[in-house]
């Protein structure tokens, strides 16, 4: 389809090491249509930056084929390249002596602008990512955030199709991560279709359209974020009810007058799972004022992707987030 | 292809001149040998040595030696840049692979081409006397065969990786080369077995066609078996090396 900016079938990158042959990717498929935003979630090691480098030309895939931006992955790697923008894991400290304007510059004539053309870009992509003049700012003294905005914007220079965002904010401080997630949907707001690779789960969910959750070189699932945790289990509702008694008559009450997936009766409180937490809470309200039950709290909570990768991997994202 | 060399040799060189401190620093080594180690050799007597002409025998293997440094080290530099991402994000643009390359040991190359010129200028006063055109002559295969080695050395980096094993590797690689081909001393003045084993090392003949035409002896059969070696010395690094950069960038 005219459409489909990714299309890949079968991909499989196989490494050598001491133990023998690891497939780090394990024929995957993968569609992404133009204008969305995929997000390729899992954990370090779950072949998320190794699909990254096979679509981008910069690793060849040991099977399977694809088509990037209209061209074909293996046949034709500079037309892709030509196409995409690529931004890669945060590097090591930048060399002394390299500049912010004339990095970008360079970069952009690499990819075939000219001179002139690559100076009217730079003065108009760096104002829209915040770097507006700092084009003669050493690298060495970008701060951590401006540093991811100046690797985007060498993703960005020459306007490509798709971009490829590698753990765009792995080690930023929140207020960095929150102002470079507003520079990616405005990108997106700009029509821009973007990959990128996180394993932070509220990233994921801010800013993917789909979520492509990966665990041992596969795809695991493959869903909006909403329907992925829809899927995966209901909301809670949580009913504050500090007295044993009440709880018991409650959860009976609540089984007679909703459909209910689970209720858990803990301290102080009773965890009542439904489908849709919304709609459950005044037939819940009714139902329990009706019986004499008052509770001193109700909060109705969506599940996370942690709780959605847990469920799909049996293991939780946020070991991993903590060991890496 | 041109226009791709033409940036990246840009780029590099214009990082070298806004952080000169290793250009410099690749000149202290045979600056000190010029001036510490040299005023010795006046006094030695044999294989062309002795009086004033020594400086004619020692500058060119001076010039070698700050050549295999220089161009041999420049591995180092792209590990750092493959650390930085910059190796990768010029890999994803449609720059051909060998450009990438070329760039980076054109940079190399001048910039040794401006040490050595600095390394003969701060030997006239010392004493050396020299033909010009033979000085000219032989920066220029000295600084062919610093493309190759360059090269080669980019490659090495790109295999290796890193710093610690890196730094071994050239130094287990270069000090061999260099004090069998008689840098220091030419190898007229070694032992039977010594020489036999040096006519093994393509860099004796650099040194020999240099030392030859340090001279002016244009017409010596030194200068052209040199020049038929390093031609074939540096092309030969510059295709392995441009050959294992498109190959790890598959």
């Amino acid at each position: 389809m005219a459409d489909d900016l990714i299309e890949a079938r079968g991909l499989t990158r196989a490494f050598r090491t001491k133990t023998g042959p690891v497939e780090a990717v394990k024929g995957i498929d993968l569609v992404v249509t133009r204008g969305e935003i995929v997000g390729l979630l899992g954990p370090n090691g779950a072949g998320k930056t190794t699909t990254l480098r096979m679509l981008t030309t910069l690793l060849r895939p040991s099977a399977g084929t694809a088509t990037v931006a209209g061209h074909d992955l293996i046949r034709q790697p500079r037309e892709v390249r030509r196409r995409i923008g690529y931004v890669a894991q945060v590097g090591s400290a930048p060399s002394p002596g390299t500049l912010v304007g004339s990095e970008l510059v360079t970069q952009a004539r690499l990819q075939g602008l000219s001179r002139t053309q690559a100076r009217e870009r730079l003065a108009e992509l760096a104002p829209a990512l915040d770097l507006g003049g700092l084009e003669g700012r050493a690298l060495l003294e970008l701060s951590g955030g401006q540093r991811r905005r100046f690797d985007v914007a060498l993703g960005l220079m020459h306007s490509p199709a798709l971009l490829f965002l590698d753990e765009p904010t792995t080690g930023l401080d929140p207020q960095s991560r929150a102002n470079l997630w507003t520079h990616v949907r405005a990108l997106r707001d700009a029509g821009m279709t973007i990959v990128l690779t996180t394993h932070y789960l509220e990233e994921a969910d801010a800013l993917a359209d789909r979520v492509l959750v990966m665990d041992g070189g596969q795809i695991v699932a493959d869903d909006t974020p909403d329907a992925l945790k829809a899927r995966i289990s209901g909301d809670v509702v949580t009913l504050g009810l500090p007295e044993p008694g009440a709880r018991r008559q409650a959860e009976a009450v609540v089984r007679e007058a909703i459909s209910v997936r689970d209720v858990v009766n803990t301290d102080g409180a009773l965890l009542v799972t439904v489908d849709e937490g919304a709609l459950a809470v005044a037939p819940l309200l009714r139902a329990l004022d009706a019986a004499g039950l008052s509770p001193t709290s109700i909060t109705v909570s969506r599940p996370t992707l942690d709780d959605v990768f847990l469920t799909l991997t049996g293991r939780t994202l946020r070991d991993e987030e903590a060991a890496a | 292809m041109r226009t791709d060399t033409f940036l990246i040799f840009q780029r590099q060189t214009r990082i070298r001149l806004r952080n000169p401190v290793w250009v410099f620093f690749g000149l202290t080594q045979p600056i000190l040998y010029l001036v510490l180690f040299g005023p010795l050799l006046k006094n030695v007597s044999g294989g062309g040595l002795g009086g004033p002409n020594a400086w004619r025998v020692f500058v060119p293997g001076l010039l070698l030696q700050l050549a295999i440094f220089t161009a041999g080290f420049s591995g180092f530099g792209i590990i750092q840049e493959l650390r930085e991402g910059v190796i990768e994000r010029q890999r994803v643009t449609p720059a051909s692979r060998t450009s990438l390359i070329l760039g980076r040991t054109l940079s190399d190359m001048v910039t040794l081409a401006v040490q050595s010129t600095v390394l003969v200028l701060v030997a006239l006063p010392f004493g050396l006397r020299a033909s010009w055109q033979g000085v000219l002559s032989s920066l220029a295969l000295i600084c062919l065969l610093a493309l190759g080695i360059s090269s080669a050395s980019y490659a090495m980096g790109l295999i290796l990786k890193d710093e610690d094993s890196f730094a071994p590797f050239i130094q287990g690689v270069t000090l061999p080369l260099l004090l069998l081909s008689g840098v220091l001393l030419p190898m007229s003045l070694a032992p039977a077995w010594l020489r036999h084993t040096s006519q093994v090392n393509p860099l004796t003949y650099v040194v020999d066609a240099s030392r030859a035409l340090f001279r002016g002896d244009f017409s010596d059969q030194h200068v052209w078996i040199g020049a038929v070696v390093t031609l074939a010395l540096g092309v030969l690094l510059a295709y392995v090396g441009s050959r294992t950069f498109q190959r790890q960038s598959a």
